[in-house]
């Protein structure tokens, strides 16, 4: 009782701080005033994902524009392809799309993302930065609009029979004899491959320059030659984190949001291993040839969502870092749990010591192919 | 013929008298009503025909629009590639006769790329072609992406070299004045005084470029180059050039036209005359573009044999590209070459897809036979409780079944406890069933038995018991009166349960995805995988097209072998 008293004043707190701030807020986005459609289609991950957008920007939107539905539709995961299938019968259906950064870029390869000018659309930090540097490095795509940062890092059970010692750093992913049992990876060359020569004794920085090579590439598949007999290979998110709670693996990667709620939320006996872990990007893209009216809704409700107030909401719950800089110091406490939210992001200073950034444009230019050699290697 | 003697009699025509009449006058056999019978018969049939079909029209064409256009078109891709033309139309017709061998192409084909990549560019089409042409070569995505990039400031010095001399040559509307037409130009300024009334909302296109005549003989590159400007500023900015400075290629075009004919500035008269002649001595003084070099700054590997022996491959409108790569082979310059054997693995999927479904096809037969047997013999009460356990998991999602079998198969599974707690396996050998060939097969034959029992039940149904007790009361063994006399009669069962299921199982992808592993995949994993992560639907319009076939000629063989008529779905 007491509990949900406490829960509920604090989310009336942050109501109140959020429409107060609303309020506040003085700059009007640039399409403000112009005629707008009154419904919009947004496409997300599902999951607590896509609860988070709603929580830290739709509803609030949805109550300053009372006449505005929004419609989700959870097919990120296939957004590219059905996108390009809308492209070609000229039937767009969807108004705002939320994809990883590769796929955003390879959206606006194919010319089926709009190019965006983001200072123009977006909304400045609350000192006046311009929202290209706000972003900064973070837009790597003319077409992508960053909203979170998170990382695939490896989790661990810390229960774990006949392990000496605990895993320090990723190459105890490699380590069978400290840490014998499964593991599992995502069943794809990205990532793995670039942990591989890291444990292999590459330098950080040479790593994608190795890669090019064919002897580099061969160096990769033989270091996960080692562990090949002892790896189950993932391909949603969500397949890790059971097989950890199943005793199925006793390592494995996935997202560190996955990982945050098997260890927070569901208090499962595992670690995270930040070392090393994978930095990427998730964010909007607006589709090419969206008619007038949808595009100035879209314009509207994406000045508000990416502001540096909401972006930092949104961490409130999830584990995902924001992607402005501004809204880095406003990150709080988990909605909810009550829970610090700060130690838990991978930006977090503690969990960043070693990162890794993984190179856009090398991998649209290597996807294919390695990618046919990484299948040719699994299937072997 | 007694008989139709006496009909003969009968008042009126009859058919009888028609074949006599026919037969006496040597003439065409005729019908009641004096036509030719054929005639009569042909039409008679032709009207049921027409029936008929109008009766299944409706399916017909909601069958033809929602899945064979739909499927002939997604097939279609396999061979399409005219984005290739589409996009280098210049560059592919300059190459024509290139020999990659000989090293990079000569600084023709290369001012083509220019034209061809700044138009590309403007209308953001040259990623989608590097990212087309990455699928065969690695590397060329990001080598288009830059030179899209780069190519705009291609001839900007020779755009200084002109607005140095005289800053009109800046203005869109000296380009106007020089190159178009008259009745253009009034028509272009009506559509500006429209634009102009109607303020917000305008989405009239401004009027097409025209040329005035004489213009396009004068300064042949410049025109070109003009036309291609005024076309993408109309379709994707609804502009008109009138206001709008030309792209850098167009100065470069006016000098090199200016180059090759000094007199070009005669074919015009009063003030665009002398601008012509005053840009003609300017243009005397630059040194030709080194396109080659351009392109070596912007990247050296646009000089590789890879990046033109690709292009070339693959210039023309319909490739065999993606059955290459669906056969682990590559379409190069010297024809078609097998990849490298790290990468392939197309024939190992479609071998081991082949080979899994036959397996499952085999213990679907194995299990599901004493089950249909068990429903046909059985008291039809407890037969129907046996029915309904039978249809229960078919009612049930697919993916709830998959599931299921991940929670009972692994390792620390149902199946592997209690096996460990009977002490039949030790704990730290637990058996590995799952994410692999074994539990694919498991879960897959859980899946579709239901499409095996069905049509064995139905065909079981209908043999008699009797005959089973003919054969024993003749002194048949329990074995013989089996084999020789119910199994003989229950195999067209068989045959429909077999087809249904190893035509479903072959283009399974849920299960195996979940279950599979990485042994236990097929090749429709594959196709997923380029349709939607990849985008590489040409490769997979290829896969599917030769899985298709595959069926098809399995179907055809076991007509060959069983015969299609021994095929029963029903009673």
């Amino acid at each position: 009782m007491k509990l949900t008293k406490i829960l509920m004043a604090s989310s009336a707190l942050t109501l109140a701080g959020s429409v107060a701030f609303a309020e506040s807020h003085a700059m009007e986005s640039p399409v403000a005033g112009e005629p707008m459609a009154d419904s919009m289609t947004l496409v997300s991950w599902g999951g607590a994902y896509q609860a988070s957008q709603q929580k830290a920007y739709v509803e609030p939107y949805l109550e300053m524009n009372p006449d505005v539905t929004i419609t989700w539709d959870e097919s990120s995961a296939e957004a590219v392809a059905k996108l390009r299938a809308m492209n070609e019968a000229d039937n767009l259906t969807w108004d705002l799309v939320d994809v990883v950064a590769s796929d955003a870029i390879r959206l606006c390869d194919e010319g089926l993302a709009m190019e965006v000018d983001h200072d123009e659309v977006l909304a400045p930090a609350p000192d006046g930065t311009d929202a290209s540097d706000d972003f900064g490095d973070l837009i790597v795509s003319d077409c992508f609009i960053p909203q979170i940062v998170y990382s695939t890092t490896v989790g661990y059970r810390t229960d774990a029979e006949g392990w000496t010692g605990t895993p320090e750093d990723i190459c105890a992913l490699w380590d069978l004899e400290n840490f014998p049992g499964q593991r599992s990876l995502e069943r794809r060359p990205i990532g793995n491959l670039e942990w591989a020569l890291l444990c292999d004794g590459v330098a950080k920085e040479d790593i994608y320059d190795v890669l090019e090579t064919e002897e580099g590439q061969d160096r990769a598949f033989a270091k996960l030659d080692e562990i090949k007999d002892n790896v189950v290979w993932w391909t949603a998110g969500a397949d890790t984190p059971q097989l950890l709670a199943d005793g199925e693996i006793v390592m494995g990667s996935t997202y560190n949001g996955r990982l945050f709620s098997l260890i927070v939320e569901q208090d499962q006996p595992v670690e995270m291993l930040w070392d090393a872990q994978v930095f990427d990007l998730d964010g909007w893209i607006i589709p090419e040839g969206l008619p007038e009216e949808r595009l100035n809704r879209v314009m509207d409700f994406l000045w508000f969502a990416t502001d540096t107030q909401r972006l930092a909401d949104q961490s409130k719950y999830i584990s995902y870092g924001p992607a402005r800089d501004s809204s880095a110091p406003m990150v709080s406490m988990h909605a909810e749990l009550g829970v610090d939210m700060a130690p838990h992001m991978p930006t977090d200073p503690a969990n960043s010591e070693n990162t890794f950034l993984y190179n856009y444009e090398w991998w649209a230019d290597y996807r294919d192919d390695l990618d046919a050699k990484f299948q040719a290697w699994l299937a072997q | 013929m007694t008989d139709a003697t006496a009909q003969d009699k009968i008042a009126g025509p009859t058919p009888d008298t028609a074949i006599r009449d026919a037969e006496r006058a040597d003439g065409p056999m005729l019908a009641a009503d004096g036509r030719p019978l054929k005639k009569s018969l042909a039409s008679a049939l032709r009207r049921q025909k027409i029936r008929a079909l109008l009766l299944i029209a409706p399916l017909l064409i909601f069958i033809m629009f929602t899945f064979i256009i739909p499927i002939g078109q997604m097939l279609f891709r396999s061979v399409e590639n005219q984005i290739v033309s589409e996009t280098l139309p210049r560059t592919v017709a300059a190459l024509d006769g290139y020999d990659s061998e000989s090293g990079p192409p000569s600084g023709e084909v290369f001012a083509a790329l220019t034209r061809d990549m700044v138009v590309a560019a403007e209308l953001k089409n040259h990623t989608r072609l590097g990212s087309r042409l990455n699928y065969e070569t690695t590397g060329l995505s990001s080598l288009f992406r830059q030179a899209g990039r780069g190519v705009d400031d291609i001839g900007e010095d020779y755009t200084d070299a002109f607005v140095d001399a005289n800053e009109a040559w800046e203005e869109g509307e000296t380009w106007v004045r020089l190159l178009a037409n008259e009745g253009w130009i009034v028509a272009s300024d009506e559509w500006a005084a429209r634009e102009e009334a109607a303020g917000r909302g305008f989405d009239e296109l401004p009027p097409r470029f025209v040329f005035a005549d004489g213009v396009e003989e004068a300064l042949p590159r410049t025109t070109e180059m003009y036309a291609d400007f005024a076309a993408v500023l109309r379709t994707e900015d609804g502009d008109s050039p009138v206001d709008e400075e030309p792209w850098n290629i167009v100065y470069l075009s006016l000098y090199e036209d200016l180059a090759a004919n000094p007199d070009a500035p005669a074919a015009f008269e009063g003030a665009e005359a002398e601008l012509l002649a005053e840009a003609a001595e300017i243009a005397a003084g630059l040194e030709p573009f080194d396109y080659t070099a351009a392109f070596e700054e912007i990247d050296e590997d646009w000089l590789g044999e890879d990046v033109w022996g690709t292009i070339d491959a693959f210039s023309s409108d319909y490739t065999a590209g993606y059955f290459a790569a669906s056969a682990d082979r590559k379409l190069t310059p010297d024809g078609i070459q097998p990849v490298d054997e790290d990468q392939r693995v197309y024939g190992t999927l479609f071998l081991r897809t082949m080979l899994m479904s036959l397996g499952i096809t085999v213990s679907c037969i194995a299990l599901g036979y004493p089950v249909a047997w068990l429903l046909a013999n059985l008291p039809l009460r407890t037969a129907n409780v046996l029915m309904i356990l039978v249809l229960l998991p078919f009612w049930t999602s697919l993916l709830v079944r998959t599931s299921a079998w991940k929670v009972l198969l692994q390792q620390q599974g149902v199946i592997n406890d209690i096996l460990v707690w009977l002490g039949l396996v030790s704990d730290s050998n637990r058996l590995i069933m799952i994410n692999n060939q074994f539990g694919t097969i498991v879960a897959m034959t859980h899946i579709l038995l239901p499409f095996m029992i069905l049509p064995l039940y139905s065909v079981m149904k209908t043999i008699p018991p009797s005959y089973l007790r003919a054969a024993k009361s003749l002194g048949a063994t329990n074995w013989t009166a089996f084999w020789r006399v119910y199994f003989p009669q229950s195999v067209p069962g068989i045959g429909a349960g077999s087809i249904l299921v190893f035509i479903l199982a072959i283009g399974y992808y849920i299960t195996p995805e979940i279950v599979g592993g990485t042994k236990g995949v097929f090749i429709s994993n594959r196709i997923a995988y380029h349709i939607s992560t990849s985008l590489n639907w040409g490769l997979a319009a290829a896969l599917g097209t030769i899985l298709l076939a595959l069926v098809l000629v399995l179907y055809w063989l076991y007509d060959r072998i069983v015969g299609i008529d021994n095929v029963k779905l029903g009673g």
